[in-house]
């Protein structure tokens, strides 16, 4: 059900306008069978590990009632998971290499790894600021509208100035900091702190730490870019 | 023999997700052992499900990778291929004749870049389980199946306008900036509840499936069409698959409530 429609968009393109039949059938089928098998284990896994670990731990932190502990988990939780997530190393990898072609930086292999790893840092940086943000918002109960507005001005005033060189993959870094198993947990435990909080509305103040954590991203590497090659 | 092949990458993905994992699980393990100071009740039924998360991720990457992922990148390269997109048409210097010409010729790029978009964002994993949640939070309200039709139809326009603006050559700033403003002005008049599930949806999208797909789609697309920068305009499809997604999810909020008016906007209290 779930994979159906990427089945029919693939069968459609190949048959009706590139008009070749499918070059390895045999292992595309296996593939399907694959995602769906693969798909339907994660989510039996989703409801029963991901979700309560979230929840559970969001509950035991407001119990406990210290806000500082609670701040350091939304940060550690983001940072950490970004700096390890294999979507952002690749893309930083080729933006690294594109760059180093286009000439923007060094082609010298130290000078590509000292830029990818910059990427990469500052990339996790921002999700690990955005957590901490996250969860003093849910704790406090600010409407998220205004991070958003404060975010987006910030990142419109940021394209301004950065380089274009950078503008491409600042955007892109905003998006790819979600993994399968980040987004879960970190929606558990926003709607769970927000359960648990008197006075806060779980659909409300609840969601929200992943539009945040996507924000942050795109403002810090443009920063980064400017800090590397100048503004524009 | 082709079978035992599949095993092995199996295992090397199952590695690759572990690693993945690790660092969250110190995090928890971290925080649980210094701060809660409390064992985990449960255990063996998370720890099991925390197996069952990392195996079925793996499966599912290996089956992604493997299978779809090369044929999905090989039909966005033919798509975008100049000698594909000729057709008919004699002269191949007629198709350049600047950039609006191009764009018609493009359609089929387009529509591909819609049903891509859409279609791979409703197998997207993230997304499913933060509809899960949605549906959970909001007491049925809001249908986990509608809010993921919303989203999905906002990746596809995204990267059906995403991929027109590589084709035109206009810089990604002006849609993004026109986006933000135009999703601002749609938040003001939204039902409030929606707001940040929208918002969460723009980043969600993103994830496994689409990303890798987009990526290489926009990469194919600058290095086929001339006059693009492969650093400029290869990335930021993915920009346009997080934007889109906000606007449609607010206006399905917008829609159901003015239609059907079962969208517990004032409803919604908040906890005693």
């Amino acid at each position: 059900m779930n994979v159906l429609p990427i089945i029919l968009v693939i069968t459609f393109f190949q048959i009706v306008v590139i008009q070749k039949p499918f070059p390895h059938l045999q292992e595309t089928l296996f593939g399907f069978v694959l995602v769906i098998i693969g798909l339907f284990i994660f989510i039996q896994g989703l409801e029963q590990a991901l979700f309560p670990l979230g929840e559970r731990l969001a509950v035991e932190f407001a119990l406990k009632g210290n806000v500082f502990w609670i701040v350091l988990f939304g940060f550690t939780l983001g940072f950490a998971t970004t700096i390890a997530e294999p979507a952002l190393t690749v893309i930083a990898q080729k933006a690294g290499e594109i760059a180093a072609e286009a000439g923007a930086i060094d082609a010298a292999r130290d000078s590509i790894a000292g830029y990818v790893w910059g990427l990469r840092l500052t990339t996790a940086l921002a999700v690990g600021l955005a957590g901490a943000i996250g969860v003093i918002r849910i704790i406090k109960g600010w409407p998220l509208v205004i991070f958003i507005l404060g975010g987006y001005s910030l990142i419109i005033l940021a394209t301004l100035f950065a380089p274009k060189e950078i503008i491409g993959i600042a955007y892109d870094a905003g998006g790819i900091t979600t993994s399968c198993i980040t987004v879960p947990l970190i929606t558990a435990l926003g709607i769970g702190l927000a359960s648990s909080i008197r006075g806060r509305n779980p659909m409300i103040d609840g969601f929200g730490l992943i539009a945040l954590a996507s924000l942050t991203p795109i403002f810090f590497v443009m920063l980064y870019g400017i800090f590397i090659f100048g503004p524009s | 023999m082709a079978k035992l092949h599949y095993i092995d990458i199996i295992f090397d993905s199952l590695f690759i997700t572990l690693m993945g994992i690790l660092p969250i699980i110190l995090v928890f393990a971290f925080f649980q052992w210094a701060v809660i100071r409390k064992k985990l009740p449960h255990w063996k039924k998370l720890l099991a499900g925390m197996g069952m998360v990392v195996l079925g991720l793996a499966v599912f990457i290996v089956g992604l990778e493997e299978c779809i992922f090369p044929l999905g990148t090989s039909m966005a390269q033919q798509l975008s291929d100049p000698a594909f997109l000729m057709g008919d048409s004699p002269s191949p210097d007629s198709l350049f004749d600047g950039r609006r010409i191009g764009a018609e010729f493009y359609v089929e790029v387009i529509l591909f870049g819609f049903l891509i978009g859409f279609a791979t964002t409703l197998a997207e994993p993230a997304l499913i389980a933060v509809a899960l949640k949605a549906r959970e939070i909001s007491t049925g309200a809001i249908s986990a199946l509608g809010l993921r039709m919303a989203v999905a139809l906002g990746v596809g326009v995204g990267v059906a306008l995403g991929v027109f603006r590589i084709i035109e050559g206009t810089p990604i700033q002006y849609y993004i900036i026109t986006g933000y403003i135009f999703l601002l002005v749609q938040t003001y008049f939204a039902p409030k509840f929606i707001v940040p599930l929208a918002y969460d949806s723009g980043g969600v999208t993103t994830s496994t499936v689409t990303a890798p797909l987009l990526v290489a789609l926009g990469l194919g697309l600058a290095s086929n069409v001339p006059d693009s920068s492969l650093l400029l305009d290869g990335f930021g499809l993915i920009a346009f698959a997080s934007l889109f997604p906000m606007m449609s999810v607010l206006a399905y909020a917008m829609i159901q409530k003015r239609f059907f008016s079962r969208v517990p906007d004032s409803r919604a209290k908040p906890n005693p």
